[in-house]
């Protein structure tokens, strides 16, 4: 029973990390129709800004902001400007193709540029245990709940309750009307990028201390990242969030229960049942598209 | 006076050819570029240090050594090309490469030549495949598997053991290895967790560990596996001891898993570090003469050609067909030829006995806490 306990506090804290790159998803996908295959690249980049920065002197706090910052520059303004705004226009699939080569193009720049094996990252949450129920709970756990959690209240919050947020909630679900009412939608749409840019940015500084700094491990985290969008519904932010604790705790269960070599499969099982019984996703709406 | 300097220069080439004739001739094939190429270039470094030394020293029943190094570019398939092409040349001994997969490759055509191969691989199947002429430098699974046991079970006294091994031909033949030394001698294993290469994720693995509550872990993953599970140990809190091999304890695993590799312990078949002295003495040459200190393969490529300037002279002629059954089954002590470092034994297939030790990692360093006797 105190591995369950353990599995599933190791699970949401994992979870809690595909949430956040999962939200970066959706949030991509409802403002410009961006299937970004990259975002898993997106989550390894930033870690390596931050490394780029301590080796030329900086301390961790701010190899931290400097890292955040230019992978908003990189990840957000960069992406939209160089990427997404020219392949745009040839439609969805080219884009999505478009992005899995810059998934490539960005694991072998920084296989290239820094090396192909692994290095160490520091924590921002010291190690330790608190006793949680009377279970020993990792503190570092605990610190990467907290921020993901924190950071997704703040962006619903951001979403829900400010007049930018109800400007970009515009610009996504009706972009025409939007703009006849006023809204800048062209910089509502930048904003999603710079927030999903943001996210990835915070997911890195969570997920590097436990999986090292090495130039493939996102490809891991961007599957399993698009898994729970799509389980959770790719067109909610709030199913993204869940999608993501899902499939993290069912990693985890998987990975105890089921075996190791078929952890990988479970999630993706799953995901089969979710698209045949409810394609929407667990929390999301049924979209009608005219063709 | 023109007349004795055309004299004197025919004598010196006269002299200089008949050397050259004399001269045995080794061919070595490593991974001087490509992603082996710490090991492959540690190789070369041991080679032409023990061959300088020899040399100097009136060389091998009279005749110089000579090498010649061709690169494998850290793949199997230049490594064969360039052990034909070295095999075509008859070298009397053929040495390296070091990389399991280029010597699997290799070892077929040395064997087919009649040539004996001395080489750096450690894969256990290396030397079970019948071949005649291949011989190690380091300890295979095999060797070093009964050893980390009786270690678990005598030093540890764990009555059981969890054990978590990668997926594949490596680990697998480590596992089944140390598994069944471990029940032979009366350990149980209460957990056997597989993991893939690369596996970033270890949580569940530790829940699993923690669950099983053993006295000790053996761990045999890859160095980035084995950091990553150090971290995720020292995370859930898992208290018992930890036991591995060299790829537990080694310097990049130290540089990744930080304060979470402290107290791991390993067996290491050979280690710079060695509180040997004429191991000491090795590294001290080592270092002065290329101003770096030398990993194991360093040491592999030196007793190499010592393996050589032993077997030759326990033959008493250099006879390429007869070198192989000479090796097999010979035992070369420290105290008669220096450059062993260690008494070592091969067996009939080419494996080695030789003490090893047991290296602990005190605050972020490797320590030799033991030294642990040949098996026979």
């Amino acid at each position: 029973m105190s591995n369950l306990f353990d599995l599933l506090v190791a699970g949401l804290a994992t979870g809690a990390i595909y949430a956040l790159v999962a939200v970066g998803f959706t949030l991509l996908w409802q403002t410009s129709q961006t299937i970004n295959f990259a975002q898993g690249e997106f989550v390894m980049l930033p870690a390596f800004l931050m490394l780029a920065a301590m080796h030329a002197g900086a301390p961790f706090w701010l190899a931290i902001i400097l890292g955040i910052l230019l992978s908003m520059i990189l990840l957000g303004l960069g992406f939209k400007l160089l990427l997404v705004d020219p392949m745009m226009r040839h439609g969805v699939l080219p884009l999505a193709i478009a992005t899995m080569a810059l998934a490539i193009g960005i694991k072998e720049a920084v296989k290239q540029f820094f090396s192909a094996e692994a290095s160490p990252f520091p924590s921002i949450v010291p190690t330790g245990d608190v006793s949680i129920f009377g279970h020993a709970v990792s503190l570092q756990s605990i610190g990467v709940l907290v921020v993901a959690i924190l950071a997704v209240l703040g962006l619903t919050t951001l979403l829900n309750r400010t007049s930018l947020g109800h400007q970009m909630q515009a610009a996504a679900q009706n972009p025409t009307v939007a703009r006849i009412i006023g809204v800048p939608v062209e910089r509502m749409i930048l904003l999603t990028f710079l927030i999903n840019a943001f996210l990835v940015a915070l997911a890195s500084l969570l997920i590097t201390p436990i999986y090292l700094a090495k130039f493939s491990s996102g490809e891991v985290l961007g599957q399993a990242a698009f898994i729970a969008a799509i389980v959770g519904g790719f067109n909610q932010v709030r199913g993204a969030i869940a999608g993501g604790l899902l499939i993290g705790v069912l990693d985890n269960l998987a990975a105890a229960y089921v075996s190791t070599q078929y952890r990988a499969a479970v999630p993706m099982i799953f995901l089969i049942a979710v698209i045949l019984f409810r394609p929407q996703g667990l929390l999301g709406r049924a979209e009608e598209r005219t063709v | 006076m023109k007349t004795t300097i055309l004299a004197g220069a025919l004598l010196a080439f006269a002299a200089a050819t008949s050397v050259h004739a004399q001269a045995i001739k080794l061919a070595d094939v490593a991974e001087l570029s490509g992603g082996g190429a710490t090991v492959g270039t540690n190789w070369k470094n041991g080679i032409d240090l023990a061959i300088e030394e020899i040399n100097a020293k009136g060389g091998v029943l009279g005749r110089k050594l000579e090498v010649t190094h061709a690169d494998s570019q850290s793949n199997p398939g230049v490594a064969r090309a360039q052990v034909q092409k070295a095999l075509d040349a008859e070298p009397y001994v053929l040495l390296g490469p070091g990389y399991s997969g280029s010597v699997k490759v290799t070892a077929p055509l040395a064997a087919e030549a009649g040539i004996a191969q001395i080489m750096g691989g450690e894969a256990a199947e290396l030397t079970q495949a019948g071949n005649k002429f291949l011989f190690r430098t380091s300890f295979g699974q095999q060797s070093s598997m009964p050893k980390v046991a009786k270690y678990i079970h005598d030093e540890m006294k764990a009555k059981t053991v969890a054990v978590v091994w990668v997926n594949n031909d490596f680990g697998r033949g480590g596992r089944d290895m140390v598994t069944k030394e471990l029940e032979r001698l009366g350990s149980k294993v209460v957990a056997d967790l597989s993991t893939e290469a690369g596996q970033a994720d270890f949580a569940a693995d530790v829940g699993k560990i923690k669950a099983a509550n053993p006295d000790a872990v053996f761990v045999y993953l890859n160095e980035e596996e084995s950091a990553r599970i150090l971290k995720e140990l020292k995370r859930q809190g898992v208290n018992a001891p930890l036991m591995g091999e060299t790829t537990l304890i080694g310097q990049k695993v130290i540089e990744l898993a930080g304060d979470a590799a402290n107290g791991a312990r390993g067996h290491v078949g050979l280690t710079t570090d060695a509180p040997v002295d004429l191991v000491k003495q090795f590294r001290e040459k080592f270092s002065k003469k290329y101003n770096y200190v030398p990993d194991h393969n360093g040491l592999k490529g030196y007793l190499a050609v010592y393996m050589v300037k032993a077997t030759t002279e326990k033959m008493g002629k250099v006879d390429p067909k007869k070198f192989a059954d000479t090796l097999h089954g010979l035992t070369i002590k420290a105290a008669d030829e220096p450059g062993i470092l260690m008494d070592v034994t091969f067996s009939d297939t080419g494996d080695i006995d030789r003490q090893s030790f047991l290296v602990e990692v005190v605050e972020g360093k490797q320590v030799v806490k033991q030294v642990l006797p040949k098996v026979k």
